[in-house]
């Protein structure tokens, strides 16, 4: 076992410093944590000792957990803190937790993406918290002078039982600072979890339901300006020239000026998209007041021709081609149909050619996949405040590290003079990984020399580019005269990136088997989306897979647990990335729970499993249409995560989940009319809504004790396919377009 | 720019803004009490819920003109202690996630409740079919207001 980095630099104590000192935060009450106030045993301790980068503890006890990762709605705010506290044996009622800033000497991965948070922190979490507790026991020894071996803590306290001494933590955290770390330190067994696996509150839920300032959005500081800015309307367009003398004279109007948040010479690393880099930049005292002169801005813009684009996607160099032209979804829809018939092979086993030559039966299947918004509730927003010798940033992050990066090369300021503190995300679901907003922020800042707050309206938002990239996808299969299916064929591609997981089911399942991609270059921007490319592959693929075993005469779950037998005992190929046991346990579990096979009068049913995210979820949903309404009566759902940190949290996030994907799947969708989104609010744009969303949602967990994997994206894909087969079973068609409300309505 | 005398959460404020500058940024930029959130600005969304003599509004689209003389309240001011039946029931059922959207489905729960002390599923789905959450948390809303319908 590795021990734990203690240290405290110089820089990450300048950071905990400008917390400290409050300059930074107004309004902000991060600093006295966050926990339901009923549940407070202890008050505020006179002071603190600092264990590690995660702890420190109170002279009177009193815990505070740092809790790396920002915090968009995963409850990872929770969920860290929890592994932390287990190990370290605190008592989680006398937690307070806090949010760390970005410091990459104390935290590593300090992301939202990929479902990853909890999966890669695990170790270093549980080993924060039993290096602490180690340094708690040799500081007790010394005190009362008996072995180290001796001791032991149950909630809060450390014991020594044959001598029956007994203290809190809090009378041995000083000295307990002073300790040496260990160079190796055990940590519990499943068995021994007191906190883990049981139900906890949302940390910060008081905070949320009275309306307290924790978003970028309510960010404050004297003398902050507000400011918006103005981007093309439509992708293939760029500024011209603009006009603002109707605008500069207007009430609290400081000043109109055009920004270029990145020069056209950047070299543009992962997550580092933007959509428009020449902007209007409008500032003054309020937001109303903004808006209304950048309402009377009148702006010329023109196309652009086509240029190249340096990359450095991950240490990959490359020269992207971004074309010029304003683009239509016709003419998109049909680049994809004309790019797949050039598709590079990604894998292929057996021999596909021949299977499909002797097949009894083949079925062939093509599916679209919409652009979508991310639509997060809060709109694109940060602070940020460029002075000479540092800059200090604030809001809401998903990858604060690479942008800081970005904002270090932008602005010719040292990354160790860059201050970012992460506030909480009114949603993320990849949008917020982008962060050219965080960007023009500091550069109107810059310019403005003063504290600044950028603004996106709604609308901003939605049209700013940065979408789940449009996708297609054909499906081949090859029934013999056995009904075995004895060859598989997917092609997909997208605009601009691909959906396509090769090596995932049903790959290593089926002896004859070729998976191919291929991309279309456009110049509307593409970005990760709540389960990148799953979210339209598992749709495409479970999809297919419930009319294959149809045409099989097979049932859809018995279908899908023979494929996965086969998987298991006769694998094809090395390189399958999923477990078919873990797979064939989430449909046994949805079987059971749902009572497969017993469909209840008047409803239609649809199944659906899927593997992302080191995770496993399986779906069956029941519905009817009403009037022509679809009725969802409800989804039971199955997911396999490896070890439960929350159970109820991790419930409430795969409920989300199965909302977020049915709303997403029946009317998510954003076309391209000469370049501009056809949608710009939430007027046009269809969300899903109270009345359409499941009547009853059951979720169950399989038991596990495998390390816990990521849990805010699996339960996402799979539930499109799921409402698609049920859909059919009511209507008697298949539904191959997303979003399935186009063709319900036709 | 005009003087304008308002009543919110009980107490009684002045601001010097335009007559036509809607409540939400009145409370969210000139008064702080950002706890009323911005979401689309086209009363679709329903994150700007505020209470206007009692009755659920979209702060977006009501200027501070027309919000003088009557009681407003926030959810800063829907209790004092954060202990208003639908705000302990949402924290019964754990709802949040991101958290965003929640202040302004709470106050639409809570002008329900205060019209309708037991309300059906369907009177549920038509009060709070304005109210958008990204996250899906729909069910737990739901759920926790039958369970405040209950408390109250």
């Amino acid at each position: 076992m590795k021990t734990f980095p203690d240290k405290i630099n110089r820089r990450s104590f300048l950071k905990v410093s400008a917390l400290a000192g409050g300059g930074m935060i107004l309004s902000f009450n991060w600093l006295a944590g966050c926990k339901p106030k009923e549940l407070e045993t202890l008050g505020m301790p006179k002071e603190w000792f600092r264990l590690n980068g995660y702890i420190k503890i109170g002279e009177n006890g009193l815990v505070t957990i740092m809790s790396p990762n920002p915090e968009g709605g995963q409850n990872v705010k929770t969920s860290m803190p929890m592994i932390v506290a287990e190990e370290l044996d605190a008592d989680w009622k006398n937690v307070v937790v806090e949010q760390a800033p970005l410091d990459t000497d104390n935290f590593t991965r300090q992301f939202i993406g990929g479902s990853q948070a909890i999966r890669i922190g695990w170790n270093a979490l549980r080993t924060a918290g039993a290096t602490a507790r180690n340094l708690l026991i040799q500081a007790a020894a010394q005190t009362w002078n008996v072995p180290a071996e001796e001791i032991t803590t149950e909630p809060g306290f450390v014991l020594h039982t044959a001598s029956g001494k007994k203290a809190h933590f809090g009378e041995m955290a000083s000295l307990a600072a002073t300790m040496p770390v260990p160079e190796e330190i055990p940590l519990k067994e499943i068995s021994e979890f007191r906190i883990i696996g049981h139900s906890h509150k949302n940390v910060e839920a008081k905070n949320i339901v009275t309306g307290k300032p924790l978003f970028g959005i309510d960010y404050k500081k004297p003398g902050m300006l507000k400011a918006m800015i103005i981007h093309p309307p439509a992708h293939g367009l760029r500024l011209k020239s603009f006009d603002d003398s109707a605008a500069k004279g207007m009430p609290g109007i400081k000043a109109i000026f055009q920004i270029k948040s990145h020069q056209d010479e950047y070299e543009r690393t992962f997550f580092d998209t933007t959509s428009f880099t020449d902007l209007v930049a409008i500032v003054g005292n309020s937001t109303w007041e903004v808006m209304n002169a950048k309402k009377a801005i009148k702006v010329e813009w023109e196309p652009f021709s086509t240029y190249e684009e340096k990359r450095d996607w991950n240490g990959r160099k490359e020269i992207r081609t971004i074309p010029g032209g304003l683009e239509n979804e016709a003419s998109q829809i049909q680049q994809m149909a004309e790019a797949s018939k050039k598709a590079r092979i990604a894998r292929k086993d057996g021999n596909p050619e021949t299977a499909f030559a002797k097949a009894a039966k083949v079925i062939e299947r093509t599916f679209h996949g919409p652009f979508l918004a991310h639509n997060c509730m809060e709109p694109m927003n940060f602070f940020a405040h460029v002075q000479p010798d540092r800059i200090d940033c604030a809001g809401p992050l998903q990858k604060p590290e690479l942008t800081e990066q970005a904002l270090s090369a932008r602005l010719g300021v040292p990354i160790e003079n860059i201050y970012i503190d992460m506030t909480r995300l009114g949603g993320g679901y990849g949008r917020r990984s982008y962060a050219h907003w965080l960007i023009e922020a500091a550069v109107i800042s810059k310019e403005m020399n003063a504290p600044i707050h950028l603004q996106y309206t709604r609308e901003d938002d939605m049209t700013g580019g940065i979408y789940r990239p449009m996708y297609r996808a054909t499906y081949k299969a090859a029934l013999d005269e056995n009904n075995n299916l004895i060859g598989f064929q997917v092609n997909a591609g997208g605009l601009v990136e691909p959906p396509l997981y090769a090596d995932r089911f049903p790959a290593g399942a089926v002896e004859n088997y070729l998976a191919e991609e291929w991309t279309v270059a456009s110049n509307i921007t593409v970005g990760s989306f709540r389960a990148p490319r799953s979210n339209f592959i598992a749709a495409a693929e479970q999809s297919f897979l419930d009319e294959v075993a149809e045409a099989a005469g097979k049932d859809p779950i018995d279908f899908r647990l023979e494929l996965l037998k086969k998987a298991k005992e006769n694998p094809v190929g090395e390189r399958n990335d999923y477990d078919p046991d873990r797979y064939a346990g989430v449909l046994e579990l949805v079987k059971s729970k749902s009572i497969w096979g017993q469909t209840p009068a008047g409803i239609s049913r649809g199944v659906s499993a899927y593997f992302c995210h080191n995770s496993y979820a399986a779906q069956v949903v029941d519905l009817k249409i009403e009037n022509g309404q679809v009725v969802v009566e409800k989804v039971v759902q199955a997911v396999d995560c490896g070890l439960l940190i929350n159970p109820d949290a991790a419930k409430n996030l795969c409920e989300g989940a199965a909302v977020d994907g049915i709303g997403t799947a029946l009317f998510g969708e954003l076309k391209f009319v000469e370049g501009a989104p056809d949608r710009t609010n939430f007027d046009g744009y269809r969300m899903i809504r109270m009345k359409e969303v499941p009547k009853t949602i059951e979720t169950y967990f399989v038991e596990s004790q495998v390390d816990p994997t990521g849990l805010g994206e699996p339960a996402y894909p799979p539930v499109f396919a799921a409402l698609a087969n049920a859909l059919y079973q009511a209507t008697g068609k298949r539904f191959y377009n997303q979003p399935f409300i186009n063709q319900l309505n036709t | 720019m005009a003087l304008f005398n308002l009543t919110i959460n009980g107490k009684s404020q002045q601001v010097d803004v335009d007559p036509n500058t809607p409540m939400l940024w009145v409370l969210r930029d000139h008064l702080d009490l950002v706890g009323t959130k911005f979401g689309c600005g086209i009363a679709q969304c329903g994150a700007c819920t505020i209470h206007l003599d009692g009755n659920a509004v979209r702060s977006c689209q009501l200027p501070v003109s027309a919000a003088e003389g009557a009681k407003i309240t926030t959810i800063e001011g829907l209790s004092e202690e954060g202990d208003h039946p639908v705000q302990k029931a949402w924290l019964e059922h754990d709802v949040p996630q991101c958290g965003y959207c929640q202040a302004g489905q709470i106050m639409s729960a809570a002008a329900l409740l205060a019209q309708n002390p037991n309300p059906s599923d369907t009177d549920i789905d038509n009060a709070m079919n304005g109210n958008i959450c990204r996250c899906g948390t729909y069910t737990r809303i739901k759920a926790a207001i039958h369970t405040a319908s209950k408390n109250l």
